[in-house]
């Protein structure tokens, strides 16, 4: 009875006390899920187009952020240090393409997994040999102030963050629905050997894709950087994204977005609200439980494709 | 000249089926075993132990773990850590619980801990496969972890928040505990490793290690040749567990001597073993101890070496470059040698077969 006074009437009975708190618990939820989201885009992108489970991504997250820091401690502009930041990242899709997934084309898709986990550690080490190890701030003009609206708090960066990560979906979604280039990358998403065979080729897809992953872990940087400062933590955000794609599916754009935002709320209501029960800081795992009882039940994810196997 | 088994004939069928089955490699085997328990006693000192050897078998042990889960069944898992810290803790609980007891025993029953945990987080691979699965284990190794550090029970309400190895003796020798010499914990995790690395040699190349890689290579097709994916599945998780829960509790009890779950986390342990063995080699027992020596010894030769030939570097950077070489060796590996050390060490074995006079 204890346990369900715990677990079930304390936490309900809170919810129906204060409405607006937990309409602000929610919106916290979902702002902070718009940013789990823009992480696990970058996921997808790759997904899509290579079938590469990048775990690289969160430390191209950081690698970019840090980079742009650097250059910013420079006293190189804003919008050229974007520009030179961006630059880079081509350079480096450029690079892994021809070093990394070049000589492993054709392999399993767990060794390209486990390739990307060593791509991980050297943007990690490499990213702060080069620009330093210690916590920097990065402030790119976006205001950090809070109004109230409806008897709820409202942050300005948070529905920035919310407003930017909006405009990047739907600049991706018109990227790969109507562009030549879009087309190409979903044929390939396809099947490889026929998007071969109808002379699409394969090396300048995966460029183009390693390059606009890099450009949302820009601006995943831009964004978790201005919040929580530019340093190592930012690559473990990573780990955040993960159970975002298994609620996601792997394949899905839509996924990915919707995923964010149920975790992000599900992390955030259970911790306020279940979080005493369990004696706090569940955030850690809460998110990957529910992705484990959700994958028994759907393995492919909320949008995935539906995985059929043949012998 | 001097490795070739010509002239060694084999007349029985168990000699046929050997582990060794050339006499070179059962005197290599010998020779290593002598080095092991007599010369390295000999001139080796605490540093040696404490900072090379012990860590260096103990990792041996959970890579011989994880590779029978990776590198024989194919379920890539980032959990190790979780389940060696399911060994260090129920080794903990049922120590001071029950003073009288072997701590051996103690040691092999925490690993049955261990392994009904596997078998538990091994379940969903019944129906998630690939880096799924690996996402799943993930959530073993958050939750784990987090209920270590949560419930008081697991470390008898310390306030420091660490478990601390009680001595306990084995016939008469102090084994555990800080006033334990470090030769005897030398000798008890070579020991473990020896035993247990010969019985992973043979499960892997018995019934239960061939439909272990029937499942890896194609897994649909081993269900119709018979092999049943339930237990084929969970059996590779219970050992593979029972390995990095015996390891979890050696790292507590041989090596460390006290610690918190820190010691168990995603980033100092789970990742490390996973390098371990692929750079080590996939599906093999060899490789996996190999890769455990190499990546053990990396970061030390890395704090040792550049000042030797002058060049000063800081914490950081030192650290900063061991990532980076780690993850080039990865992708170096996979791209050049998937089967790692392991494979090396065959090429260079057939490549001696055949010297001076190859053809």
């Amino acid at each position: 009875m204890e346990i369900l006074d715990l677990f079930l009437f304390t936490p309900l009975a809170d919810i129906a006390d204060s409405p607006i708190f937990f309409a602000e618990v929610v919106i916290g939820g979902l702002l902070t899920g718009v940013m789990y989201s823009l992480v696990a885009l970058g996921f997808v992108l790759i997904y899509k187009a290579s079938g590469v489970f990048n775990f690289a991504q969160g430390a191209m997250v950081l690698f970019a952020a840090l980079t742009l820091v650097g250059l910013m401690e420079r006293a190189i502009p804003l919008p050229l240090a974007l520009i030179a930041t961006m630059a880079i990242m081509v350079g480096l899709a450029f690079a892994i393409e021809k070093w990394l997934l070049r000589p492993l084309v054709n392999q399993e898709q767990i060794i390209l997994f486990m390739a990307t986990i060593g791509l991980n550690f050297v943007f990690e080490g490499g990213g702060q040999i080069a620009w330093g190890s210690n916590v920097k701030k990065l402030d790119v003009g976006i205001p950090d102030t809070s109004f109230e609206a409806g008897g709820i708090l409202f942050n300005t960066f948070d529905l920035s963050a919310a407003g930017i990560a909006a405009v990047l979906v739907f600049v991706l979604i018109i990227f790969f629905q109507k562009t030549t280039m879009g087309r190409a990358l979903r044929a390939v998403a396809d099947d490889h050997q026929a998007a071969l065979s109808v002379g699409i080729p394969l090396r300048t897809i995966w460029i183009v894709v390693w390059s606009v992953a890099g450009f949302v872990a820009l601006v995943a940087g831009i964004m978790w950087g201005s919040k929580a400062g530019v340093q190592f933590s930012l690559s473990l955000i990573a780990l955040k994204a993960l159970p975002v794609l298994i609620l996601g599916g792997f394949e899905s754009i839509p996924g990915a977005i919707v995923g964010g935002l149920l975790i992000g709320v599900i992390e955030k209501v259970s911790e306020v609200y279940w979080g005493p029960a369990f004696g706090g800081a569940i955030e850690g795992w809460i998110a990957y439980m529910m992705a484990l009882a959700f994958l028994l039940f759907r393995p492919q994810g909320l949008f995935g494709d539906k995985i059929i196997e043949r012998v | 000249m001097f490795y070739r088994e010509a002239g060694q004939f084999k007349n029985t069928y168990e000699a046929d089926q050997a582990i060794f089955p050339i006499k070179q490699d059962r005197w290599f085997i010998v020779l290593v075993l002598i080095v092991a328990y007599v010369i390295i006693p000999m001139v080796a000192n605490e540093y040696w132990y404490q900072a090379i050897l012990i860590p260096f078998f103990i990792f041996s042990l959970a890579a011989i773990g994880l590779n029978i889960l990776t590198g024989y069944t194919g379920q890539v898992s980032l959990g190790t850590g979780a389940f060696m810290a399911v060994g260090a803790y129920a080794t903990y609980k049922m120590c001071t619980a029950f003073p009288e007891m072997n701590i051996i025993i103690i040691f092999l029953l925490s690993g049955g801990i261990a392994a009904m945990v596997g078998l538990v987080f091994g379940i969903p691979s019944l129906r998630i496969k690939g880096f799924y699965l690996t996402v799943a284990t993930l959530a073993a190794q958050f939750f784990i972890l987090w209920l270590f550090n949560k419930v008081g029970w697991f470390i008898n309400y310390s306030p420091s928040g660490t478990i601390t190895a009680p001595p306990r003796e084995v016939f008469g020798i102090l084994v555990t505990g800080p006033r334990a010499t470090p030769e005897t914990r030398y000798f008890v995790s070579l020991t473990m490793l020896a035993v247990f690395a010969l019985a992973a040699k043979n499960m892997v190349r018995g019934h239960l290690g061939r439909s272990w890689m029937a499942i890896r290579d194609m897994d649909i097709a081993a269900e119709i040749i018979g092999i049943q994916p339930l237990q084929t599945k969970l059996s590779a998780f219970a050992i593979s567990s029972f390995y990095c829960g015996v390891a979890g509790a050696m790292t507590v009890f041989l090596w460390l001597g006290s610690v918190e779950t820190e010691a168990f986390d995603l980033l100092t342990t789970s990742f490390p073993v996973l390098f371990m063995i692929i750079i080590g080699g996939l599906g093999s027992i060899m490789g996996s101890i190999m890769g455990a020596g190499f990546i053990t010894l990396l970061p030390i030769f890395l704090t040792n070496f550049p000042p030797m030939i002058g060049i000063d570097m800081s914490v950081a950077l030192q650290k900063h470059l061991e990532e980076i070489i780690f993850g080039l060796l990865i992708m170096g590996f996979l791209i050049l040698e998937p089967l790692g050390l392991a494979r090396l060490w065959q090429i260079a074995k057939e490549k001696l077969r055949r010297w001076p006079f190859p053809y």
